[in-house]
């Protein structure tokens, strides 16, 4: 079977990485901000399974470390969408420029 | 060896008086402070007259010397192992000397102040002063450590500021605390310097280890002492003189004198304390105390030889002239304490050469009672006159008879006239001058007849000159004041007969004291015609006191202005000092330590105001920030760094 080169892997995780950011600071809705945290998040797992493959086939650490990752993720999300709710119920808007009361 | 541990309580009575009483405020125990503090006066005296006793004919001799006892030692401050500071109660003949003297007057002064002060605002504050005054006194005369005498000696200067300034509403009494307080600390600068020297050079605080390190020539502190010099004079001879100038500041030596008068702005009883019986003396007992060290120095010895013996005479001088009857006995005591200084000055070391030193002692021992007694005296006038000036007084026999007869012996006392305290121990002290140094005798000869001069032309012009006005309806006094008067006139006819030299010698084996006739022939007759020169131009109002005044001329009006040394001060302090060294001080901090800090504030804020436009407020534009930091950061490690 032949394997896929790393640097396919890469150019798809680089991508998802770029996307997730592009996301983060171009879009308003926190919601999809969140979203795309979870796609720059995802991007690095997919880095870490593919190093953990094809540098070091006979270890783990990468799978672990993405586990990790995966969890506190969950984690994170249920978080943050517990203060956007918070914010909308004294905003009334989940936009984020809408909340910038925390300034000089 | 007996134990002398209960001479704690002695310093500790009055201790727990001030507390009781500072805690109690001004508004409570009004009526029974003065009780309280007498009465712990009383067990403090009681206490001190039986370890005196038990000390002088029961135990305190070692063979045939009066040896040293330490009654207590705790180790207070430990630096490094040797070098310790300890907190201890020693006990040789002066400082049981001592005890019974500062707990006697203090118990006659609290005893007079319950009369004196009766319907006086914050009588409960006074009484706590004094007790604070009193205990660290006590503590002060019975330090076995140096440093341990430093810390009290502050206390009784801080006690003394805060009496002086009782009165607080007047603004001369605060000035006069505010002096005496700067002026003793400024001497007790140099007091400080001293003991640093002291201890640098023989490794110890304890006044025991520094006298046997110093004085033995073979020692390494010895050779230390004599061979390091700081601008031609040994570290001995440094150390001595720094001692003895904050010795001098608190005993108001010449020319650190000018505290002494103003601070009878104090109430009287507090002079009397305080400033004449027994903080004044503190300077005398220093040098007393570390006279083994001070012998060996011949420079140290002249300096307080000529220091006592100036003093003595320019305020002999200067009480001449005064018109203020307690600036008169303030004067005076300087001039009786300047006795005590250069007898210590022209004393020798053991034996018959310690005559000096006995004699120093004892004159403190009856200088104590009979300038007490005055000031006591004093007071009972100004309380029945309302005035301290002599102006208002003439008279007053009829109506103070107590009064006018222990004022009599007390002048008699300090005149030097037998068979009263004071002739027996100024006798010595002129006999311990005439075989050291005929200079300083002559002038102690002259200072003789000048004592007795304005003693009795302060006795003359307040008790007899012109007829009072009547004043019968005021009584003389409480008995509260009348008992310490007859109690210390008694004291003062008694002590005299004292041999002290069988107690108090400087190696503590005793002196035996001839009494020469011939000798005290001079004294006596200088003193006598003192009192005649007095008795002429006092006794009766006339003009001749001006007339006489007119004579003098410029040495009168010198005298008057106090020899201007308060001028000298002003001019020194204000002039100089301020201008030259305060004004651009005061220049320096404005502008450059002020300006640093400006700067730095200013620079700051102007900074903040740059950048804080950065804080938005904006998530997304702080996320851009991190993530343009992160590449930054990995643009500059991946090419620039490796």
């Amino acid at each position: 079977m032949q394997q896929i080169p790393i640097e396919h892997i890469l150019f798809v995780s680089t991508a998802l990485f770029f996307i997730g950011m592009y996301g983060l600071f171009t879009r308003r809705n926190m919601i999809t901000m969140l979203m795309s945290i979870e796609l720059i998040l995802n991007s690095v797992n997919i880095n870490f399974v593919a190093f953990n493959k094809y540098l070091f086939p006979g270890k783990l650490d990468g799978i672990f470390f993405t586990i990790f990752i995966i969890t506190v993720a969950a984690a994170e999300a249920a978080i943050t969408i517990a203060i956007i709710i918070n914010l909308y119920r004294t905003h009334k808007s989940i936009d984020v420029e809408d909340a910038t009361e925390l300034k000089y | 060896m007996a134990d002398y541990s209960y001479i704690a309580l002695v310093p500790l009575l009055p201790l727990a008086t001030f507390v009781l009483l500072g805690l109690a405020g001004k508004n409570r125990l009004v009526k029974w402070s003065g009780y309280i503090g007498s009465a712990t006066m009383l067990g403090s005296a009681v206490i001190s007259l039986y370890a005196a006793y038990q000390y002088f004919f029961v135990n305190g001799k070692t063979g045939d010397a009066y040896a040293e006892i330490t009654a207590l030692r705790y180790t207070w401050l430990e630096f490094a192992p040797g070098l310790s500071i300890d907190m201890g109660i020693i006990l040789d003949s002066i400082s049981v000397m001592m005890l019974v003297v500062v707990s006697f007057i203090s118990l006659m002064v609290h005893i007079y102040s319950v009369g004196y002060m009766k319907g006086e605002e914050r009588v409960t504050t006074y009484f706590s002063f004094l007790s604070l005054f009193t205990f660290s006194m006590l503590a002060l005369v019975v330090s076995s450590n140096i440093f341990q005498i430093y810390i009290f000696w502050e206390l009784v200067g801080v006690s003394s500021y805060l009496l002086i300034g009782f009165y607080y509403q007047k603004p001369s009494a605060v000035a006069a605390s505010k002096k005496a307080f700067i002026v003793t600390r400024f001497a007790d600068l140099g007091f400080l310097v001293g003991i640093l020297i002291l201890a640098f050079y023989s490794g110890s605080f304890d006044i025991g280890t520094i006298i046997n390190r110093a004085t033995d020539s073979q020692s390494e502190a010895f050779t230390g002492l004599v061979s390091a010099g700081f601008l031609g004079m040994s570290a001995l001879t440094w150390s001595l003189v720094l001692v003895f100038a904050g010795g001098a500041g608190k005993s108001a030596m010449f020319p650190l004198h000018i505290w002494l008068p103003d601070a009878m702005e104090g109430p009287t009883p507090v002079s009397a304390l305080i400033h004449a019986a027994t903080m004044v003396v503190a300077g005398v007992y220093l040098v007393a105390r570390l006279f083994p060290v001070f012998y060996i120095d011949e420079i140290a010895m002249q300096v307080v030889t000529y220091v006592g013996a100036i003093s003595a005479l320019v305020a002999a001088i200067i009480a001449c002239t005064q018109t203020d009857i307690k600036r008169i006995l303030a004067y005076s005591t300087m001039s009786q304490i300047g006795y005590m200084m250069f007898a210590l000055g022209v004393s020798g070391y053991g034996g018959e050469e310690g005559l000096g030193y006995t004699a120093s002692m004892f004159h403190l021992f009856t200088h104590a009672f009979f300038k007490s007694l005055l000031f006591l005296g004093a007071g009972a006038i100004i309380h029945f006159v309302h005035s301290n000036e002599m102006k208002d007084m003439g008279g007053l026999r009829k109506w103070m008879p107590v009064t006018h007869i222990t004022f009599l012996i007390a002048c008699l006392a300090i005149a030097g006239v037998p068979p009263f305290a004071g002739f027996f121990s100024k006798e010595e002290i002129l006999l311990a001058a005439y075989q050291s140094d005929k200079i300083v005798y002559g002038i102690g000869l002259f200072v003789a007849a000048l004592t007795a001069f304005y003693m009795f032309r302060l006795y003359f012009s307040v008790f007899w000159k012109k007829e009072a006005a009547d004043a019968s309806h005021h009584g003389e006094g409480t008995w509260s004041m009348k008992l310490p008067l007859i109690v210390l006139a008694g004291c003062t006819v008694v002590v005299g007969f004292i041999h002290f030299g069988n107690y108090i010698s400087s190696d503590g084996a005793p002196l035996p004291t001839h009494f020469d006739i011939r000798f005290s022939i001079a004294p006596v007759v200088s003193a006598v015609a003192g009192i005649l020169l007095a008795a002429y131009l006092y006794k009766k109002e006339s003009d001749r006191p001006a007339k006489f005044a007119t004579a003098l001329g410029r040495l009168y009006r010198a005298a008057y202005k106090k020899f201007y040394i308060d001028e000298i001060y002003l001019f020194i302090t204000k002039k100089i000092i301020f201008n030259l060294i305060g004004a651009p001080a005061a220049w320096f901090d404005r502008n450059i330590v002020d300006g640093i800090m400006n700067l730095l504030a200013s620079g700051t804020a102007r900074t903040a105001a740059l950048i804080k436009g950065m804080q938005s407020g904006r998530v997304q534009s702080y996320a851009l920030y991190f993530f343009g930091g992160v590449v930054a950061l990995a643009i500059l490690l991946i090419y620039i760094w490796i």
